[in-house]
């Protein structure tokens, strides 16, 4: 039985039984559920085609979120790629595009896996789909890396804080690219202990960051923020891959987010108050989005 | 909590604790009153009351009171198919000391007249917390399959009621009991691992010093 209070001992069990962290994560989870292993792996699976099918959701020029606000960069930013405009490149292209696709989807009121949580929902699929597309990875193991996501979530849900408004973006966005950064290093072959340093280096990176949407609404910056999140995993996960470690383990790089997330004020925690959401142009959108009634007695 | 609060919920955006969450509070309300409910008075707090428009939360909530899951589409005009179906809703702002971020009271009154007060806190990835019914302290998830039994402070009543459930093969995971006073009016609530049928649920009914007793299954 796992107990998700560190992810040590994810990484230790996994290097004692020579087993990748999903497998560990698989099976305790199918024991802790009662269900058959197959069983779920298969909702897993499922997952990773609604994941698949919401980014088709958003690749459209016209789609609009109900705000008005946002819609059409992932095409605007597809199309670009495709006339050749591109300074990174290949593999990160695909993540980009992915990532602001199902952000977008998201905002529009599509259907989306929350990953961990809507707000940053691109960033993992966007990663994880794109490394199997590019690194010719196999689909099972994409599923599989899906469960190593999920198991360091746990952990740091456990000690910190997956909520906007408890811990700030770093707990949405950060924790997405910490979960994205180590799935990715176990596709690719990474170890265990590098998966935790993956996982470790994208959470540093972010630390800090507050949830300031504008109106409130899951549009600005949280979409071009899951590309950003999106492309931090992927560098954390080349660290990693080259043997690069966090000094600080991450367990309390974890420990750390979540201090950090107890000092934010509440402005700063999606009350869409502060921050970007505090700035004149924030205002100015924000009187113009509102305008409905509170209910539909006569 | 397990893999699929973390890779998961499918759902309707664009927030989890603010839209997937708040369905999920509106339908665990629902389930609550037992009926069709015709009036709710939604009530607000923290991030809840400052950002609902913009995260579908009104939307949201009066979808799971119709009854519809998180993931349902239909979540997006939920507003126009209560006041078709003739569910009237009121959204107002509150301030609950020392609530969750993101909490909802609802007032809801059904077909029947029958109303419940409920009040829930959305924690985080579509999660909720049930922590008030009709003016008593609880604290469950919703996530298994849960009976809530009012019921009257009274020696024997919790004994009557696992005596039962033990007669009938359930297994109790979770069970607390809250009471406001001494032989006032309390609340059972009890998180098995099986499914309680009809039979079961008529025999808890017909015990004494219980009220209504209610089944949810697991959200």
């Amino acid at each position: 039985m796992l107990r998700y209070d560190s992810i040590e001992e994810l990484m230790q069990k996994a290097e004692k039984r020579q087993k990748n962290i999903s497998d560990l994560v698989l099976e305790d989870q199918a024991q802790e559920m009662g269900r058959d292993i197959e069983d779920v792996y298969s909702e897993m699976e499922n997952n990773a085609k609604v994941m698949e099918e919401s980014i088709l959701d958003a690749l459209h020029p016209n789609i609009r979120s109900t705000s008005g606000l946002s819609g059409g960069d992932a095409y605007k930013l597809y199309k670009s790629i495709e006339k050749g405009r591109n300074i990174v490149g290949g593999f990160m292209d695909k993540v980009l595009v992915k990532a602001l696709a199902i952000a977008e989807s998201n905002a529009c009121m599509g259907r989306i896996v929350a990953a961990p949580t809507a707000g940053s929902c691109g960033i993992l699929p966007a990663v994880l789909l794109s490394a199997k597309e590019e690194k010719r990875i196999s689909h099972s193991r994409m599923v599989m890396s899906l469960f190593t996501a999920a198991g360091m979530g746990m952990v740091i849900a456990k000690r910190a804080s997956i909520s906007g408004a408890e811990g700030g973006c770093q707990a949405e966005c950060g924790s997405a690219s910490a979960m994205a950064a180590g799935a990715l290093v176990e596709m690719l072959g990474g170890s265990p202990r590098m998966v935790g340093h993956a996982c470790a280096i994208a959470l540093k990176s972010v630390l800090g960051l507050v949830c300031d949407p504008v109106a409130g609404l899951v549009e600005i910056p949280c979409i071009k923020r899951n590309a950003i999140g999106a492309s931090n995993a992927v560098v954390a996960a080349q660290l990693a891959m080259a043997g690069i470690e966090s000094v600080i383990p991450v367990d309390e790089v974890i420990d750390a987010m979540k201090e950090i997330g107890d000092l934010m004020v509440p402005s700063l925690r999606e009350t869409g108050e502060g921050g970007l959401a505090a700035t004149p142009t924030a205002r100015e959108l924000t009187k113009k989005i509102f305008g409905m009634t509170n209910t539909n007695e006569q | 909590m397990d893999v699929f609060d973390i890779i998961g919920p499918v759902m309707v955006g664009p927030s989890s604790s603010h839209t997937a969450g708040a369905a999920r509070i509106g339908k665990i309300t629902r389930n609550l009153l037992g009926e069709e409910p015709i009036e709710a008075i939604i009530e607000l707090h923290g991030s809840f009351a400052q950002t609902y428009r913009g995260h579908g939360t009104d939307r949201a909530i009066v979808g799971g009171l119709l009854g519809f899951d998180p993931d349902d589409l239909r979540i997006r005009k939920s507003l126009d198919i209560a006041s078709q179906g003739g569910l009237k809703y009121t959204i107002q702002k509150i301030n609950i000391r020392d609530a969750h971020p993101n909490t909802a009271r609802i007032k809801v009154r059904g077909s029947s007249g029958k109303t419940v007060v409920v009040t829930a806190s959305s924690v985080g990835g579509g999660n909720i917390v049930v922590k008030d019914i009709d003016g008593l302290e609880v604290d469950f998830t919703g996530r298994s399959h849960t009976i809530v039994i009012p019921h009257r402070d009274a020696p024997g009543v919790v004994a009557a009621v696992t005596g039962l459930l033990s007669a009938n093969d359930i297994n109790i995971g979770e069970m607390k009991v809250y009471r406001k006073k001494r032989g006032g009016n309390a609340i059972m609530i009890i998180e098995v691992d099986q499914e309680i049928n009809d039979d079961i649920t008529k025999q808890l009914n017909e015990l004494y010093n219980i009220d209504q007793v209610t089944i949810l299954n697991p959200l």
